[in-house]
């Protein structure tokens, strides 16, 4: 759209609280599991597989039937339909059929009385593989040439002569783990029988439509007597975007056979073992630069384990090839993106989806570049940054609005960044054993899903005569804020306090064929199809209020103290009521597509973004060079989040996506045997950041500007970009580690994530020559 | 019989209870009560946060206390008072601490947020823990969301809160009145003894029952492993293994304490014992878990047993046939195997005060600083005289099947100069003494560098180096 309101141009104050905020302090926020449970339901659980790739001889479920509470057990030969629940190469089974892939894969389903019941006699079937080669890691994989797609190249120039003629060049390797989403609700669905063949389920997941049709394609059956629901889910962050139709396809498939109603609630270990992860890669790269720094050219070789099956990965690795430029001007480079598939669950969305990877990649290079040449990273940075005449990425995108810049200057300064380096190095010539790092990292993330025709999203909005006001659209809530965002969308329109529009659960049954909660763009896409359903309401109301009081439509305004149409003034309430008496359809979809977007993903090359976010951090550490433990002292940070709809929302999107960044970067270590087998799957052994892992100074700013895209409020989207702003703790610990030998010209090998093992054994590396 | 406990004024009898139902399952599938959530039946992430509560010792108040309801079985709440989220308020009243999360961006997704809210609504009312940094008070609360800075904020901002249990502890004492419990389920059986005499008798009876204190081990073994409890033993009605003596010579701790009971006299004994305590588990964990079944266990990993070791305790065992006493490491057999003759219980546990020569130094470490379990736990402690170290008490865990003293570091050790190279002689005999397992929390080599450095850290603390990040904040220089 061409032409749109200035941003909330009637309501003054765009901080509202969440939406369900005082539902979630009180525990009477409803979730899947929330539900009076219908005596005849059944509970669900899935016999898994023992192997990581094996065939399957034969299968004894004869003590599974028998045990208490058993009411049903199926197989793959149960399915009507279709046995997949895989988002687009359609090689994720439901149940596996003859062969299974990874360990944890589900083999049978089980159908009890009680949860508990389903879970023991899932444990009782007896089945036997025959083995098959199973490559567990990235090297086994590349040894079998095993791959999800062909390797993708993205390059421009000629990277290998310019490296040759670089006045400087330096090469190095790092590995960075997965990370699991630990969303704190496990992956649930409830689904219960209609008439006449209609399923409804309840499902926790970003991507209703998409449950709606493959669980339709499974069972043969129309999308149109599937309807999926979903009001809020429990944390998601990318694990429920393709994630839950395992479970609700396996909670429909029972519906379909037994008519009583089903729910797959997954235990959280099964879940940890059973659903995809954060990519692991490992980076490889050559560089060549000049005397400051500046990059003449980069091969970057960037290896995933994508594990089973493909779901999203090849989009993933597209991403991480998009990112791996950040802010950075790479005048000739070639990037190989090697997508491997393993025999371990299939890696999936996780908030960044491969951003972070790319992004960590490149920021690891800049470490590298300045340590080789003994210069403050954040000066090789700057040297590298997008500018006049260097504005176009790798693929194509001129860089419109490069705030970076201006950002890093600014924040360098609020933070006290070159004070506080040099207190650092002071502080580490007197401290033997323990060492401090700091490090300022930028971030630049792209907005839009890099598949275009996902950029779409529908919603609908219903207005009684009362003046009371529904609003419904494709979005998800999982604890992100678009529903109150798109809410506020409304609320501006009418000129109506947010209270008097009431959200309600995201259905496919009221807006179809959306595309997932993902892309950091429920509020871009589906706040402008919510601006776009209300206006045309409003224009209605506006005709029909110019008629009635016979002034001009432009007469008529919508304020906060009431409908204003030539001399008459009254409530929009009264205003309802009058133009249902005159017939007026008070009801309406909206629709958005983002402009200007086109990516020929052959040639990588276009414009798959609609505009950057930006943001930057400031991180000082501390590591204690005996034990290898590390804390993350302080945090700076400044975020563009463009015109904010919601600065509260927005303010706890940067300072969580952080933190779980921190995480990812630390503590958080997915740890699997030769076996293939996940050692992680449980809180006890898989470590997400606690309170006290919080810096004890972490301070948050909002970047003062505005989207150059016309935007909703030409605000920007907030969900993902400022997990990687944690990529500065990293970079710190860099710092810190390189600390323990000072005027060593060499980057410490630290992989991630820096663990106190992985941190004792690169200060080893650095110290060793 | 029936299990009887105080919900919201009201008592709520449950007959014909499954000895290991958890509460947490009860509360949401058999009470409707669903703002206790589930997030991992384990124990680790606090959003089935709920408050328990109980007569103090001279029945005149309630003792509230923070814990995981997912691995709470029913029998251990009888007698006692329960508070979930849904006993605070409803949605169009919000508490003051509720208000300030709901106004503060406290939640995104939600999930977690009750059980934030009953951990903060504890240290508000002065539950177990009261007096702990509102970090320390949360640490067994995951939030996958936040980050945490509004619901720290929160907690700063709300102070105490006043509650009036008045009325509560005449209930309570009203069902004091009973005697012991017991009960059976189809063919399992359970009891929940007064005395510890009474336990002496049961488990004559009963040498094939299982012991329960706080549930925090045995509770995964019902909710993670499925297993199936014939015979189970209630510990926590036994007021006698309840007993903390803090006397010259050290410290007497009833096997039934829990950790946070202990705490704040652990912490006298020794500020880097009371650090190790403030470290073992969330505070739902340290409300629950026992000094006694830390040990009982024999947990290779136990956080407990390699410091008490380190320090001299000694743990005292009953049975029908009487008591004995005996060194806490010589409890410890092998994997999975402990010095416990059928018939017989971990009754108490002597810690010796360290003498003012000696120095006592404690460390665990771990991927997560809260809330985790120990790759490596190291204890020294070593009386030193006029420069020689004369006695050395060297104790590890995860370092081999059992939480064991080191003999070769310590006879490195022992009769030498406090020096430099008297460390490092001892923190390489350490390979002598250990040959420790890779594993998920750690690799062998990890492992053996750590557990030596670790006695580098020890010469670094002496010589007033600090030494531990842990030490710095952000407004460090």
């Amino acid at each position: 759209m061409a032409e749109r309101d200035p941003a909330w141009k009637v309501l003054a104050k765009p901080a509202h609280p969440h939406d369900s905020a005082h539902l979630h302090v009180t525990g009477a926020a409803r979730y899947a599991d929330d539900g009076v449970e219908e005596p005849d339901m059944l509970h669900l659980a899935f016999g898994q597989s023992a192997e990581a790739h094996a065939r399957i001889v034969a299968m004894d479920l004869a003590a599974v039937r028998a045990a208490e509470g058993v009411i049903a057990v199926y197989t793959a030969a149960d399915i009507p339909g279709e046995n997949n629940v895989g988002p687009v190469a359609h090689d994720d089974q439901l149940l596996a059929d003859g062969v299974v892939i990874s360990v944890g894969q589900p083999v049978f389903l089980v159908a009890a009385t009680s949860q508990r019941a389903a879970r023991m006699a899932a444990r009782l079937g007896k089945v036997a593989y025959e083995p098959l080669p199973a490559l567990v890691t990235i090297e086994q994989a590349r040894a079998a040439d095993s791959l999800i797609e062909p390797t993708q190249r993205m390059a421009r120039g000629d990277a290998a002569g310019a490296l040759a003629s670089a006045p400087h060049r330096t090469s190095g390797a790092f590995a960075m783990g997965g990370q699991d989403h630990f969303y704190l609700e496990g992956q649930i669905a409830v689904a219960t029988p209609g008439e006449d063949g209609q399923i409804h389920l309840l499902s926790s997941t970003q991507h209703p439509s998409e449950v709606q049709h493959l669980v339709a394609h499974m069972l043969g059956k129309p999308s149109s007597d599937v309807t999926v629901e979903v009001r809020r889910m429990g944390g998601a962050f990318g694990g429920k975007e393709t994630q839950a139709a395992l479970f609700a396809a396996a909670a429909a498939l029972v519906v379909e056979k037994t008519g009583r109603p089903a729910k797959f609630r997954c235990d959280r270990d099964d879940d940890m073992v059973m659903t995809g992860k954060r990519h692991e890669f490992e980076v490889r790269y050559d560089v060549g630069f000049d005397d400051a720094g500046r990059i003449a050219a980069l091969a970057l070789h960037l290896a995933t384990r994508c594990g089973a099956t493909a779901d999203l990965s090849p989009a993933i690795c597209d991403r991480a090839m998009f990112h791996a430029d950040n802010c950075y001007f790479l005048p000739h480079v070639e990037i190989l993106s090697e997508r491997l598939r393993t025999n371990t669950v299939s890696a999936t969305a996780f908030r960044g989806f491969g951003g972070p990877q790319g992004m960590l990649a490149i920021e690891r290079i800049m470490d590298d570049v300045a340590a080789r040449l003994g210069l403050d990273p954040l000066d090789v940075r700057i040297a590298n940054l997008y500018g006049p005449g260097r504005d176009v990425t790798q693929y194509g995108m001129t860089v419109a609005d490069n705030i970076a810049p201006q950002m890093i200057a600014r924040l360098r300064q609020t933070s006290d960044y070159d004070a506080r380096r040099r207190a650092v190095a002071a502080f580490n010539a007197a401290s033997p054993v323990l060492k401090k790092g700091i490090a300022l990292t930028p971030v630049k993330f792209g907005i839009s899903f890099t598949t275009t025709h996902l950029n779409q999203a529908g919603a609908l909005v219903l207005v009684y005569a009362d003046g009371s006001i529904q609003i419904n659209h494709g979005g998800t809530e999982m604890g992100q804020g678009v529903y109150i965002k798109v809410a506020q969308v409304v609320a501006d329109v009418f000129a109506v306090p947010v209270t008097q529009v009431r959200i309600t659960a995201t259905r496919t049954d009221k807006v179809p064929n959306t595309s997932a909660t993902a892309a950091s763009s429920g509020a871009d896409l589906n706040g402008m199809a919510a601006y776009n359903a209300a206006t045309a309401v409003r224009d209605r109301l506006t005709a029909f209020a110019a008629r009635t009081f016979g002034c001009d439509e432009g007469e008529v305004r919508f304020t906060p103290e009431g409908v204003i149409a030539g001399g008459e003034r009254l409530t929009f309430g009264q205003l309802c009521r009058k133009a249902h008496i005159g017939r007026v359809s008070l009801s309406s979809t909206g629709f958005y597509a983002t402009p200007d977007i086109a990516y020929d993903r052959d040639a990588h090359h276009g414009r798959p973004f609609y505009y950057f976010a930006y943001g930057a951090a400031v991180a000082e550490v501390a590591i204690d060079t005996l034990t290898g433990e590390h804390k993350v002292l302080a945090v700076d940070i400044l975020h563009d989040v463009g015109r904010s709809l919601n600065p509260v929302i927005d303010l706890g999107q940067i300072e969580g996506g952080f933190i779980q960044g921190q995480g990812w970067l630390t503590t958080e270590e997915l740890v699997f045997d030769d076996k293939g087998r996940l050692l992680t799957h449980s809180p006890a052994t898989y470590k997400i950041p606690t309170a006290s892992d919080r810096p004890a100074r972490f301070t948050v700013s909002l970047w003062d500007g505005e989207n150059v895209e016309p935007t909703i409020n030409r605000s920007k989207a907030v969900g993902e970009p400022p997990f990687m702003l944690a990529i500065s703790v990293f970079s710190a610990l860099n710092r810190a580690i390189a600390a323990t030998v000072p005027d060593k010209r060499a980057l410490p090998p630290l992989d991630a994530p820096a663990t106190p093992e992985n941190v004792l054994r690169a200060i080893a590396g650095h110290r060793a020559t | 019989m029936s299990v009887r406990f105080v919900l919201d004024g009201e008592v709520v009898e449950l007959a014909d209870v499954d000895p290991t139902g958890t509460l947490l399952d009860h509360l949401r599938y058999r009470m409707g009560r669903t703002g206790t959530k589930e997030g991992c039946a384990e124990g680790d992430c606090g959003a089935c946060t709920v408050l328990v509560g109980d007569l103090d010792a001279a029945g005149a108040a309630v003792r509230w206390r923070a814990v995981n309801a997912c691995i709470q079985f029913l029998p251990m709440l009888h007698g006692k008072a329960l508070l979930t989220v849904e006993s605070l308020s409803r949605a169009d009243s919000l508490n003051p601490l509720q208000a300030c999360m709901a106004a503060n961006g406290s939640s995104q997704c939600g999930f977690c947020t009750p059980g934030f809210v009953m951990s903060l609504y504890g240290r508000a009312i002065g539950a177990s823990g009261a007096d702990l940094p509102v970090a320390d008070v949360i640490a067994g609360n995951l939030c996958r969301c936040t980050g945490y800075g509004p619901i720290l904020e929160a907690g700063e901002a709300v102070g105490g809160l006043a509650r009036d249990d008045g009325a509560l502890v005449a209930v309570l004492r009203e069902l004091a009145a009973g005697g012991s419990a017991s009960g059976r389920y189809g063919d399992r059986c359970w009891f929940a003894p007064r005395t510890a005499w009474e336990l002496a008798e049961l488990l004559a009876e009963h040498p094939d029952a299982r012991l329960v204190a706080g549930a925090t081990d045995v509770g995964l073994w019902v909710t993670k492993g499925l297993r199936v409890l014939e015979k189970l033993i209630f510990l926590g009605d036994i007021a006698e293994l309840r007993a903390i003596e803090d006397g010259p010579e050290g410290l007497t701790i009833g096997a039934g304490v829990t950790y946070a009971e202990a705490h704040a006299a652990f912490a006298r004994l020794h500020p880097e014992l009371g650090e190790l305590v403030r470290r073992i588990g969330g505070l739902q964990v340290r409300n629950a878990g026992t000094v006694g079944g830390n040990i009982a266990n024999g947990s290779p990993i136990g956080d407990g047993p390699p410091a008490l070791i380190a320090l001299g305790a000694q743990v005292t065992l009953r049975g029908a046939a009487g008591r004995r006493t005996l060194p806490l490491e010589a409890y410890f057999l092998d994997y999975g195997k402990q010095d416990r003759r059928p018939g017989e219980f971990v009754e108490s546990l002597f810690v010796p005060r360290p003498g003012s020569d000696d120095m006592v130094h404690i460390s665990k470490l771990s991927r997560r600083f809260d809330s985790d379990i120990s790759a490596v736990c190291g204890a020294f402690a070593l009386t030193v005289t006029d420069g020689t170290i004369t006695a050395a008490r060297v104790a590890f865990g995860g370092m081999a099947a059992t939480p064991r003293r080191a003999p070769a570091c310590e006879a490195a050790l022992v009769g030498q100069p406090l020096t430099l190279a008297t460390i490092e002689a001892a923190a390489a005999a350490l390979k002598r003494d250990y040959a420790p397992l890779s594993d998920v929390r750690g690799s062998a080599g990890y492992r053996l560098e750590a557990a030596a450095n670790l006695l580098l850290r020890l010469w670094h603390r002496a010589q007033g180096t600090r030494v531990s990040v842990l030490e710095l904040d952000g407004r460090d220089g």
